[in-house]
C-alpha cells in the first residue's frame, strides 16, 4: 500500500478559505504583482511512488481569479509491488471566475506506472488556462507507462476529453507514427474563454509537430509533441503567450 | 467475435440493451455485417485515408513496417474511440449524447468535419439499405451530419446487428482506411497491405471487445484515446491545395 493524499485548495474573492496540503502535496500561497491570487504546489519531488494515491482539488469560486503552478516536476517512480499509481485532478471553476493550471511536466521515470485523471468542470461564463506535459523518461532513460486523461465540462456539456497513453505498458503502436512518433515528450495547452463566442482563433499549424485547434465550443486546444521536455515547453509558452495576449 | 461466432439466423431475439432505449431486436447474421463492413458499400470512406497521407508525407511511414506500427496505434486510440462510440449507438444511447461525446473526442476541427461528412454519406446509404425510423430521426437531427461512429451504430442497429458488430466495423474501418491509402501513395503491394491487416486481426478483436464492453456502462464510460500525431497533422493537412484524400 502506497500513501493516500487529496491537497484542497479553494479560492473565493481575494482570499483562500482552505489551502490544505496533504502528504507530499504542499501548498503555498505565493505573491503575484497584482491583486490575484496565487497558489504553488511544492515538494512533490518525490511522489508519486508506485501505489500511491493522490489527489487534488480546486474551487474557484464566483468572479475570483487563481494561478496554480508548481515548484518542481512531478517524477513518476515505481514502487515496492510494481502496482500503478493514481494521481487525480478535481477542478471546478464558478460564473465568471478564472483559473490559470499551470504546473510542471510529468516524468515518466523506467518501471514506473502512473495513471492520472484530470476533470474540470467549468461554469458557462468560466475562464481556464490549463497546461498538461508529459515527459517519458529522465534524461537517457527508458521512459515508464503513464496515462493521463483529461476530461472538460462546460455548462455540464462534454467540452474535451482525450487520454494518452504511453511506455511500455501502454497499447502498442504508442511509439508510432500514428501517435508519439519516437517523440519522448507530448503536451496541451487548453485556453476556454466565452469571449472567443463562437470564433475561437485558428485552426494553425504551430510547426510540424504542434497545432493550435479550435474545439467545439469557446475554446482552443495546442497539442504538441517534441524531442523532449525543454522543446515541448517552449512551443506550449509562444502560444500561451498569444492566446494569453488576445484575451486579456 | 462472440456474436459472429454464435449468430445463425434466424436467432433468438437479442435482450434489451441496457440504459438505451428498450426493445429486443431481431438478430441479423454474419451477411449483413458482411455488407455493412463492405469497402464496396458506397459510404464514401474511400476518399480518406486516416491521417496516412500526412504521415506519409513527414516521412514517418516508408513501408509495410510502418504501416503496421501507424495501424497498430491508430487502432488502440482513435479506433477504440470510434468503436466505443458505435457500440453505444447500437445499444440505442442517445443520439445527441453520444454525438457530443464525439465533439469532445476530436479536438481537430478538420477531423470533426471529416467525421460528420462520413457520416452523412454513410447515413444516405444506410437509409437505403435498411430503412428504420431511428435512421430517419438522426437524419432530421443532424443535418449537416452526426459523427460517422454514432451513424454507424445506429446503422448496425437497424440492421439488426449488435454492439460488438458496430465495435468490429468501427476498428476495422480505423485500419482498412490507412492500409488502402499506403498501398495507393506508397505503391506498396497489396499483398502486404492485406497481410499487415491479417497479423492485425486478434488485436482488433480485443479491442472492439473492449470498446463493446465499456459501452454496456453507458455513455459515461466511453473510451477516450487519443493520438497527438494523427490530431497534429490533420489541420495542416486539411490546408494542402492539392491532395489524394480528404482526411
Amino acid at each position: 500500500m502506497g500513501i493516500r493524499a487529496t491537497a484542497r485548495i479553494v479560492a473565493d474573492g481575494g482570499t483562500l478559505p482552505l489551502l490544505a496540503g496533504d502528504g507530499p502535496l504542499a501548498l503555498r500561497r505565493t505573491r503575484t504583482a497584482g491583486p490575484d491570487l496565487r497558489v504553488t504546489v511544492v515538494g512533490a519531488m518525490s511522489a508519486p511512488l508506485g501505489g500511491d494515491r493522490l489527489a487534488i482539488e480546486a474551487e474557484v469560486r464566483e468572479a475570483t481569479r487563481l494561478t496554480v503552478d508548481a515548484a518542481a516536476a512531478t517524477l513518476s517512480l515505481p514502487g515496492r509491488g510494481g502496482e500503478p499509481a493514481h494521481y487525480d485532478t478535481a477542478l471546478t471553476v464558478g460564473e465568471r471566475a478564472e483559473l490559470h493550471w499551470l504546473p510542471e511536466p510529468v516524468v515518466a521515470a523506467r518501471g514506473s506506472v502512473l495513471r492520472m485523471h484530470t476533470r474540470v468542470h467549468l461554469a458557462a461564463t468560466a475562464r481556464l488556462v490549463l497546461r498538461e506535459e508529459q515527459v517519458l523518461g529522465r534524461h537517457r532513460e527508458a521512459p515508464g507507462t503513464l496515462v493521463t486523461r483529461l476530461s472538460v465540462h462546460r455548462g455540464g456539456r462534454p467540452l474535451l476529453d482525450g487520454e494518452l497513453a504511453c511506455g511500455p505498458g501502454a497499447p502498442g503502436g504508442w511509439d508510432g507514427p500514428a501517435v508519439l512518433g519516437g517523440h519522448r515528450a507530448a503536451g496541451q495547452l487548453l485556453v476556454v474563454d466565452p469571449a472567443f463566442g463562437g470564433q475561437p482563433p485558428g485552426p494553425r499549424s504551430l510547426g510540424p509537430t504542434a497545432a493550435l485547434a479550435p474545439l467545439a465550443g469557446p475554446a482552443v486546444l495546442v497539442t504538441a509533441v517534441a524531442e523532449d521536455g525543454r522543446e515541448l515547453r517552449a512551443v506550449l509558452d509562444r502560444a500561451l503567450a498569444e492566446l494569453t495576449a488576445r484575451t486579456d | 467475435m462472440t456474436s459472429l461466432a454464435t449468430t445463425t439466423a434466424p436467432a433468438a431475439p437479442r435482450p434489451a440493451p441496457a440504459g438505451g432505449r428498450p426493445g429486443p431486436r431481431p438478430a441479423a447474421g454474419r451477411a449483413a455485417l458482411l455488407v455493412l463492413a463492405d469497402g464496396r458499400f458506397p459510404a464514401g470512406g474511400h476518399a480518406h485515408s486516416g491521417g496516412m497521407e500526412a504521415a506519409v508525407a513527414a516521412g514517418r511511414v516508408r513501408d509495410a513496417a510502418g504501416l503496421a506500427a501507424f495501424c497498430r496505434g491508430r487502432l488502440h486510440t482513435a479506433g477504440l474511440t470510434a468503436a466505443g462510440l458505435a457500440a453505444a449507438a447500437a445499444h440505442g444511447h442517445d443520439p445527441a449524447v453520444l454525438d457530443a461525446a464525439a465533439d469532445a473526442r476530436t479536438p481537430s476541427p478538420a477531423l470533426r468535419t471529416a467525421a460528420r461528412r462520413l457520416g452523412r454519406q454513410l447515413l444516405r446509404a444506410a437509409r437505403a439499405a435498411w430503412p428504420a425510423p431511428e435512421l430517419d430521426a438522426l437524419a432530421a437531427a443532424f443535418p449537416r451530419g452526426a459523427h460517422q461512429p454514432v451513424v454507424l451504430g445506429t446503422t448496425a442497429r437497424a440492421a439488426g446487428l449488435g454492439p460488438e458488430d458496430a465495435a468490429h466495423c468501427a476498428v476495422y474501418e480505423a485500419v482498412s482506411g490507412p492500409a488502402t491509402a499506403a498501398v495507393r501513395l506508397l505503391g506498396l503491394d497489396p499483398f502486404q497491405a492485406s497481410a499487415v491487416l491479417a497479423r492485425l486481426a486478434p488485436e482488433l478483436d480485443e479491442v472492439a471487445a473492449r470498446a463493446a464492453a465499456a459501452a454496456r456502462q453507458g455513455p459515461e464510460a466511453l473510451p477516450a484515446a487519443s493520438a497527438p500525431l494523427l490530431d497534429i497533422t490533420a489541420e495542416d493537412h486539411a490546408s494542402w491545395p492539392v491532395r489524394l484524400f480528404a482526411s
